[in-house]
C-alpha cells in the first residue's frame, strides 16, 4: 500500500488561506490503513484545525468527508456537493488522490495535507517499512523475493557491499542488511546458485527517469 | 471552592474500574475538589480516542484530565497504556494547534486512591488557573467565522 504521514498543523496553517471554508477530504484506502488520511484522521485533523482557527483567529470553517478512494473519479463523485460548497479542499489522500481531485475541479484549490512517503507494508503495529521502489521492471525473482533496490541502502544488484555489520546495514544500523536477508532467503529455498550470476546494469528507462509512466490496455479500452 | 474556578471547566475522563470508583470513595470520605470538574465515566481509558480530547476542548473545556488504572493493573490489560500514547499524541496536536499541552494530562490511580485522585484534580485545577481560560473560550468565535 501507499504509505503517507500527516503534515504538521503549522504547515497546514501555512498552506491554507485564512477566512475560508475548508473541506478536509479523507480517503478510505491506503492512507486509512497507514493511519494518515482515513475517516478517523480526517476527524482529528479537522478538529485540530478548528482549535487552531479559534486559538489564532484564522477564520476557518472546517467540514469533513471521507470517500472510498480519492484516486478514482467514480468515488470522487460522492464528494462533489461537499467540494463545491468549500472554498478549498485539504486532501488527506496520497499524491495521486490530491491530483485526481484537482483534475476534476479545475477552479478549486486542492492542497495536500499529507506527505506521501513510499510503497510499503505494516511491519508491526505502528511501524511501516518501504518494500517497493516501483522501478518498473521487477527483479524480485532473482533475489528470493527481497528487493535489493528498495531495501539495500546502496541499491546494489550485486551485493553485499562489505560494510554490513553482523546482519545490520552500515547506512542504517537500525535496519537489517538486505543482502543478508537475500542470502538467508535464497539458502532457505535452495537457490543460492543465483548469487553466482553477475547481474548486468539495470535498465532504468522503465522507472520514473523515463518520464511519467502510462499503462495502456487496449483490451480494456472502450 | 475558589471563585477563580468559576469561569473554567475541567473534564475528567475517569475509568470505571479505578478513578471513577476513587471519585466515589472521595465522596464517601467527604474529600473536597473544585466544583468546575465534570467527571465522565468511561469503560476504560483505552476506549478514549484522540478526537475525544480535542472535541472536549472544542466544546469549551479549559483542561482535560484522563484518569486510568495504575500501569500493569488495567482491567483490559493494556487500555491505560494505549490511552497514555493517545494522550501524548493529542498533547502534541494541541501544542501544534496553539493550545498549551499542559491542559491535557493523564494520571494513574487505583480505586482505593481517593486522596491521590483529588490531589491530581486539584493540580489540574491549579494548572488551569495559572494558564487562565482556554484561548478558544477567551476568543470565542471570530467575527469572520461567525459571518461565514
Amino acid at each position: 500500500m501507499i504509505v503517507a504521514e500527516r503534515k504538521s498543523i503549522p504547515e497546514l496553517i501555512d498552506i491554507l488561506p485564512n477566512n475560508s471554508r475548508i473541506l478536509v477530504l479523507g480517503c478510505g484506502t491506503c492512507v486509512t490503513v497507514c493511519l494518515a488520511g482515513g475517516e478517523r484522521e480526517v476527524s482529528i485533523i479537522a478538529s485540530a484545525l478548528r482549535i487552531a482557527s479559534r486559538a489564532r483567529g484564522l477564520g476557518y470553517v472546517v467540514s469533513e468527508i471521507t470517500i472510498e478512494r480519492q484516486c478514482d473519479n467514480i468515488f470522487i463523485e460522492q464528494a462533489v456537493e461537499a467540494i463545491e460548497k468549500a472554498d478549498v479542499v485539504l486532501s488527506l489522500g496520497c499524491g495521486a488522490g490530491v491530483q485526481a481531485v484537482a483534475e476534476r475541479f479545475l477552479k478549486k484549490p486542492v492542497y495536500a495535507g499529507l506527505n506521501t512517503k513510499f510503497l510499503g507494508i505494516l511491519e508491526e503495529r505502528g511501524i511501516w517499512t518501504e518494500k517497493c521502489a516501483q522501478c518498473g521492471s521487477c527483479v524480485l525473482h532473482q533475489y528470493g523475493g527481497i528487493c535489493p533496490i528498495t531495501r539495500c541502502a546502496k541499491h546494489l544488484l550485486n551485493g553485499p557491499c562489505g560494510g554490513s555489520r553482523e546482519d545490520r546495514c552500515e547506512v542504517r544500523p537500525d535496519r537489517p542488511c538486505a543482502w543478508q536477508l537475500i542470502y538467508q532467503r535464497l539458502k532457505g529455498i535452495g537457490q543460492l546458485d543465483r548469487l553466482e550470476k553477475i547481474e548486468p546494469p539495470k535498465q532504468w528507462s522503465a522507472s520514473l527517469s523515463g518520464g511519467p509512466r502510462v499503462i495502456i490496455r487496449e483490451d480494456h479500452r472502450i | 471552592m475558589s471563585s477563580n474556578n468559576k469561569n473554567t471547566t475541567i473534564v475528567a475522563f475517569c475509568c470505571i474500574y479505578c478513578a471513577y470508583a476513587a471519585a466515589d470513595l472521595a465522596g464517601s470520605m467527604r474529600l473536597q475538589y473544585p466544583s468546575n470538574v465534570r467527571i465522565i465515566r468511561t469503560p476504560c481509558t483505552g476506549r478514549l480516542e484522540v478526537e475525544y480530547f480535542l472535541r472536549a476542548f472544542e466544546n469549551g473545556a479549559d483542561g482535560v484530565l484522563v484518569a486510568g488504572c495504575e500501569e500493569g493493573s488495567c482491567h483490559f490489560k493494556e487500555g491505560n497504556l494505549i490511552a497514555k500514547r493517545r494522550v501524548e499524541y493529542a498533547r502534541k496536536l494541541l501544542a501544534e494547534s496553539g493550545l498549551e499541552a499542559e491542559r491535557l494530562k493523564m494520571v494513574n490511580v487505583s480505586a482505593a486512591m481517593a486522596r491521590l485522585l483529588i490531589e491530581h484534580i486539584n493540580e489540574m485545577a491549579e494548572t488551569v488557573k495559572k494558564l487562565g481560560p482556554s484561548p478558544l473560550n477567551r476568543a470565542g468565535k471570530s467575527a469572520q467565522e461567525a459571518k461565514l
